[in-house]
């Protein structure tokens, strides 16, 4: 398991996400995940046996870098990459979840075809109902690991500059020892630029959560203004009509009772104010 | 996440580019990419540890390579390299949402069921005008940039291309000034010539690309305008004689959906 192994779990989450979270995951593959990996990881590779402090003490460089080092940048950077990809995992199994409602009902009302099962996996989910909130959610954890960890690397390297030179003073280094940083301009600026393309990430996820919101505040008034129609999963999106919709109702009544506990259950099969006669 | 994704997704781009647009691609991955996994990166591997200064005056080795090579080659041309590719993504972009709008049309049964189904529309290779033209011109403009910039950036920060093998260098901590000696000089010269060849090749082939989609955009729009001024009514009878059958098709695609969900 490595990026590529996280890079192949999230492309099929993209298919479910706004064009904005498509941005933002563009962004974090190519200009993060790739930056790291390709550039970043071998300006640091030598961090530690390029440290050099100017005494023949024993002891003294290896206490000196871990003093000044606790967390070396670029695992920081990959703590950061995994835990804020991550919870478009929550989306993923979200959708896996529907999907899987869907086939049931398929399975139900009769339409189980091989064909029609594969487009139930194929088509993209509509971002409502209990699936928008699971959306937001994952929205808001992204932000939130982002700014947990900016303020992480403020709070460990204060300020974006790698000096050249460090003081350390630990036992058992005598008295005061100069100790000299490997690459410290080349390490400022992969910092400057990981630092950057961060708030970049932030902006596009506030950019995504405004969208979102404004887009939910729009479909409700819209709502509101027009009586509802059959909308809510994929087949029940092609038969339209209400009466449609109660006909299947009915059905599902009728085949299984339970089906219309998992209906009751899960208001993102069925569009919000919808009318539903058989349940 | 390395060079073999960025393949695959740039290689999805492909489909769609024009012609000098392939070579170009061709050109980016065989010779740079290509040449730097295999080969630079072995030439500047040891570039820290090889570096080797005239004095035993800790940390002045490492002050003085911080002080010549503020950015290694290596890096610089890894940057310049996802720099330059992605802005095909804002092509692949736009063609992503074509294809979205052309599946949500054919899903409604919209007014040509010019497609047997969704995979021809996921197979359709689409031509470059309207506004795909404009994104596209785009990215070549982007992209003619970022080379630039970044071959600008390279001179600006080694003064010109050759590696020398003797730096002189007198920062603190060194003593007075400290004879330091680079690894492999003449190699490096010679990967660094390379990459500035090849990457002027790319420059050389966004520019033709740049002329070639402006010709032939002149050149259709003057077609269009000596078209619509001989054949005017002519125009017209086409156009009522096609609103006709595509009233005609609508109809029946309506027809269509309609058994099929039934």
């Amino acid at each position: 398991m490595n990026w590529a192994g996280l890079y192949t779990v999230l492309s099929g989450v993209n298919r479910h996400s706004t064009s904005i979270g498509r941005i933002w995951l563009s962004v974090i593959f190519i200009f993060r995940i790739m930056v790291l990996v390709v550039a970043a990881e071998s300006v640091w590779g030598d961090e530690k046996s390029a440290f050099t402090c100017n005494t023949q003490q024993p002891g003294c460089n290896s206490v000196c870098y871990d003093h000044f080092f606790p967390i070396s940048h670029i695992r920081l950077w990959a703590l950061q990459l995994i835990l804020v990809t991550t919870p478009a995992l929550l989306v993923a199994m979200h959708v896996a979840y529907q999907q899987h409602q869907e086939k049931k009902l398929l399975v139900l009302t009769g339409h189980a075809d091989p064909k029609h099962m594969e487009e139930v996996k194929k088509h993209k989910m509509r971002i409502s109902g209990s699936l928008w909130w699971t959306y937001v959610c994952s929205v808001v954890f992204r932000l939130l690991f982002e700014a947990v960890f900016m303020y992480i690397f403020y709070m460990l390297y204060p300020g974006y500059q790698m000096v050249r030179l460090v003081k350390c003073e630990a036992y058992p280094c005598p008295n005061t020892v100069d100790c000299f940083i490997s690459r410290p301009t080349e390490k400022t600026i992969f910092t400057v630029f990981m630092l950057v393309t961060s708030s970049i990430c932030i902006v596009l996820n506030m950019a995504e959560l405004v969208y979102l919101v404004v887009r939910a505040c729009a479909r409700r008034g819209q709502h509101n203004s027009n009586p509802p129609s059959g909308k809510g999963s994929f087949y029940g999106h092609k038969l339209s009509s209400e009466y449609k919709q109660n006909e299947i109702n009915q059905l599902l009544t009728e085949q299984d009772g339970s089906l219309k506990d998992m209906l009751r259950r899960n208001p993102g099969l069925q569009e919000k104010g919808d009318r539903c006669s058989a349940c | 996440m390395d060079w073999g994704a960025l393949h695959t997704i740039l290689g999805g781009v492909n489909k769609h580019s024009t012609s000098i647009g392939k070579i170009w691609l061709t050109v980016l991955f065989i010779f740079r990419i290509m040449i730097l996994v295999v080969a630079a990166e072995r030439v500047w591997g040891d570039e820290q540890d090889d570096f080797v200064c005239n004095t035993l005056q800790p940390g002045c080795k490492n002050v003085c390579y911080d002080h010549f090579f503020p950015i290694s080659h290596i890096r610089l041309w890894a940057l310049q390299l996802i720099f330059v590719s992605t802005p095909a993504l804002l092509v692949a972009m736009h063609v992503a949402y074509r294809r979205h709008e052309k599946k949500r049309q054919f899903r409604k049964g919209g007014q040509k069921c010019e497609y047997k189904d969704i995979e021809e529309i996921r197979a359709q290779r689409f031509r470059i005008e309207g506004s795909l033209w404009w994104t596209y011109t785009s990215s070549i403009f982007f992209r003619l940039v970022f080379e630039a910039v970044f071959m600008y950036a390279f001179y600006f920060m080694y003064d010109g291309f050759q590696m020398p093998r003797l730096m002189k260098c007198s920062a603190w901590p060194c003593p007075n000034t400290v004879d330091c000696f680079v690894s492999r000089p003449t190699e490096k010269t010679v990967f660094t010539i390379f990459m500035i060849a090849v990457s002027s090749v790319c420059i050389l082939l966004n520019v033709a690309e740049l002329c070639y989609l402006l010709t032939k955009f002149f050149l259709r729009r003057s077609k269009k305008a000596g078209n619509a001024k001989h054949h005017p009514n002519h125009e017209n009878k086409e156009e009522t004689k096609q609103n006709e059958m595509n009233e005609l098709i609508s109809d029946s695609c309506q027809n269509t959906v309609i058994g099929f969900s039934s």
